[in-house]
């Protein structure tokens, strides 16, 4: 397969991941929508990797994925908390810095 | 022994200086009062033995090179900018002597003057008595116009803090302030003077002046000019017409501060000074003749002034004015000698006058002429006192008499007729008016019967040696002979026309044959005049009102309404854009995402257009 079909793949799972961002109410739905942008990212870096035969993307992708994780961990400790606190997650209300 | 007398001329001027600073330094002997007194007394004492050891010795007269002690001060590249020192001569002598004893006197007067105050306020006193001391001998022994600038600017500090002594009363806290300002005004111009002389010459030391001076080498662009400024430090110290009104004000002191300060020395300043540096005033006949027209208007409004005044520390004040205007008289009619020899004598007879004054105010508990009387009787010597002194001023009686004649030979030797007559009118008021004084309160019946104390041993025996020292000036100046150079009729006018003043006097406060009112019904317009001192004082209350009191109306407003009013424009201009810019933020994390997304976007589009 050419390297296109995986740099039209990231770019399809990129936008579908940005449109969840701005478009779910839900906080937990918009960090879904920042893990498929983050793994279209990691898709790119990937295919780059294998068709230029250079590790770093790979490596680079390695790392991505770990610090995906722990963003995921605070960002849905975030989520809990807003809960706790405003009894609602939906990004419509969270608007503390209106000005 | 002429090598010792600068020396000695130091020693006068540092033993009150160290009087006054172990005075001010040292606390507990300020607070106690008397020792402070007694130190301040002793080391004036000691000045004025000095003082006199020095007159004993044969000097040269004035306008030589004479024996001094010099230090050069602020050096600078082309040599040291003025000498600082003494710097003796005839002149600067006598005056030592006249200084050091006056203030002797006073301070000696004081000690029961003021038995009554508080211990640290007679601490304070007599601190600042040692310190206008050492002012008045640094200001007389002065090389130069900077060191004597720098000592004339002291006297009038000690001027204000002796005046203003009581300084809880609002009258003399306000007359104090007064002095001080309108002397300042004065010594504006004094300074501008010297320092354009400086410019000119390159010099502030008198004794180059001179020599340029009198050798005619000494050429300054507008002499005129500067010599003019420098007599206006003089107009504001020695009381001259537009600026003199602060010297009856000055009467709100205690009454040995206004015979050491307002009769004997300081206000002789001024004219001590047009004297010393008359060779540097003898180029400019133009000043000259201004010095004396100012001087001889001066004595004559001073005079009506005190023909009406009911205070008799007042009057004395006005008539002290109306002398300095005769010394400033002879100054501008080229006899500065005469104007000395009338400075000294005036010094002695007119500290006689009000330390006598001060006995009298004691006696009667008023300053009020017309609620005195019949002093003479309970207290001849007192009397006979104020008598020396009134004939003395007077011109009745030598030395008044002869230094009087030396004014007024000198004033018409240099044909200025109209200042001669206006001094001869004055002549004829000055007896009108002192006698006024005598006739009212030593004389007549007295108004008033209550407990009258003996007044204190000091105090009476500084005014008996003060009239002894009078007679004794009188009897040396007859001995020695007048050599006034005036025609022969001079003397006899002079003395008829005080003897007429003294007659008017008589006849209308004493025997009753004219009715007082009758007689300022005679001069409405000067009496009305005189009464409201020539509205002078409501002159510079107006002018002061209407220029600063308009310039701070109009500065006011400015910084109101147009410094504030950009201020709080761009102030509000800020807030109102802040609060119109605050609504773009709305808060929701997703509005912010469709921010960056459409500035990528922008950005793409942009990248494929370049």
């Amino acid at each position: 397969m050419p390297l296109h079909a995986y740099l039209v793949l990231a770019a399809l799972v990129f936008v579908i991941g940005l449109f969840g961002v701005l478009t779910r109410k839900n906080a937990v739905g918009i960090l879904l929508g920042i893990e498929l942008m983050l793994n279209a990212v990691n898709i790119n870096l990937v295919a780059f990797s294998r068709f230029r035969a250079d590790l770093t993307g790979l490596i680079f992708t390695l790392f991505t994925i770990a610090i995906t994780v722990a963003e995921v961990a605070v960002g849905l400790a975030i989520v809990i908390v807003i809960f706790r606190v405003r009894r609602t997650i939906e990004a419509d209300h969270l608007d503390l810095l209106r000005g | 022994m002429r090598i010792g007398s600068p020396e000695l001329a130091l020693l006068v001027l540092a033993l009150p200086f160290a009087s006054f600073l172990a005075i001010g330094l040292i606390r507990p002997l300020r607070r106690r009062g008397r020792p402070a007194a007694a130190v301040s007394i002793l080391a004036m004492a000691a000045a004025f033995l000095t003082a006199g050891a020095l007159s004993w010795q044969a000097l040269p007269v004035a306008r030589a090179l004479n024996p001094s002690v010099l230090w050069s001060w602020l050096p600078a590249d082309g040599g040291p900018m003025a000498s600082v020192g003494v710097w003796v001569d005839g002149m600067a002598m006598q005056m030592c002597v006249l200084v050091t004893l006056v203030s002797l006197l006073v301070q000696i007067y004081s000690w029961s003057y003021l038995a009554d105050e508080p211990p640290p306020s007679l601490g304070r006193y007599y601190a600042y008595q040692s310190l206008f001391a050492f002012s008045m001998l640094g200001l007389v022994l002065s090389p130069g116009f900077l060191q004597m600038f720098v000592f004339w600017e002291l006297v009038g500090l000690c001027s204000y803090l002796l005046i203003g002594y009581w300084y809880d009363r609002p009258s003399a806290a306000r007359a104090a302030v007064k002095a001080f300002w309108i002397t300042k005004l004065g010594d504006l111009g004094f300074v501008a003077g010297i320092v354009m002389l400086w410019s000119g010459t390159g010099t502030f030391d008198f004794w180059p002046l001179f020599q340029a001076a009198e050798s005619g080498s000494l050429h300054v662009d507008g002499l005129t000019t500067i010599m003019f400024l420098i007599y206006l430090g003089a107009v504001g110290k020695s009381a001259q017409f537009p600026l003199h009104v602060w010297l009856p004000d000055a009467m709100e002191g205690p009454t040995p501060v206004s015979a050491l300060i307002h009769a004997a020395t300081m206000v002789t300043a001024g004219v001590y000074m047009v004297a010393r540096a008359y060779p540097l005033f003898a180029l400019v006949p133009s000043v000259l003749t201004l010095i004396a027209w100012v001087g001889a208007f001066t004595a004559l409004l001073a005079a009506t002034m005190a023909c009406v005044e009911r205070d008799i520390k007042r009057v004395l004040a006005y008539s002290t004015v109306s002398q300095l205007g005769y010394m400033m008289a002879a100054n501008g009619a080229g006899a500065p000698e005469a104007a000395f020899q009338h400075l000294t004598t005036h010094g002695v007879f007119k500290a006689l006058l009000f330390l006598g004054a001060g006995i009298v105010i004691h006696h009667f508990h008023t300053n009020d002429v017309f609620r005195m009387g019949g002093l003479f009787r309970q207290r001849p010597w007192v009397g006979g006192s104020f008598l020396v002194a009134t004939l003395a001023l007077a011109g009745v009686i030598p030395p008044g008499f002869f230094s009087k004649e030396a004014v007024l030979a000198g004033v018409l030797h240099a044909h200025l007729s109209v200042p001669f007559l206006m001094l001869m009118a004055t002549s004829f008021l000055t007896a009108f008016y002192m006698f006024r004084v005598v006739f009212l309160a030593f004389f007549g019946h007295a108004h008033v019967h209550h407990e009258h104390p003996q007044p204190p041993v000091a105090m009476d025996a500084v005014c008996r040696a003060l009239a002894v020292l009078t007679l004794a000036l009188g009897l040396r100046a007859a001995i020695a002979g007048h050599h006034v150079e005036g025609p022969g009729w001079l003397p006899w006018i002079s003395l008829a026309w005080a003897f007429a003043g003294i007659a008017l006097a008589w006849a209308t406060y004493q025997a009753g044959r004219l009715d007082p009112a009758r007689l300022a019904a005679a001069f409405a317009p000067i009496d009305f005049l005189a009464r409201r001192r020539y509205f002078l004082d409501d002159i510079y209350g107006g002018t002061y009102r209407l220029l600063l009191l308009g310039l701070s109306r109009v500065v006011g407003w400015v910084d109101r309404y147009v410094v504030d009013g950009v201020l709080n424009a761009l102030s509000a201009g800020a807030l109102r854009a802040g609060d119109a810019l605050r609504r773009i933020q709305t808060g929701q994390p997703q509005d912010y995402v469709y921010g960056v997304a459409l500035g990528v976007l922008l950005l793409l589009v942009w990248a494929q257009l370049s």
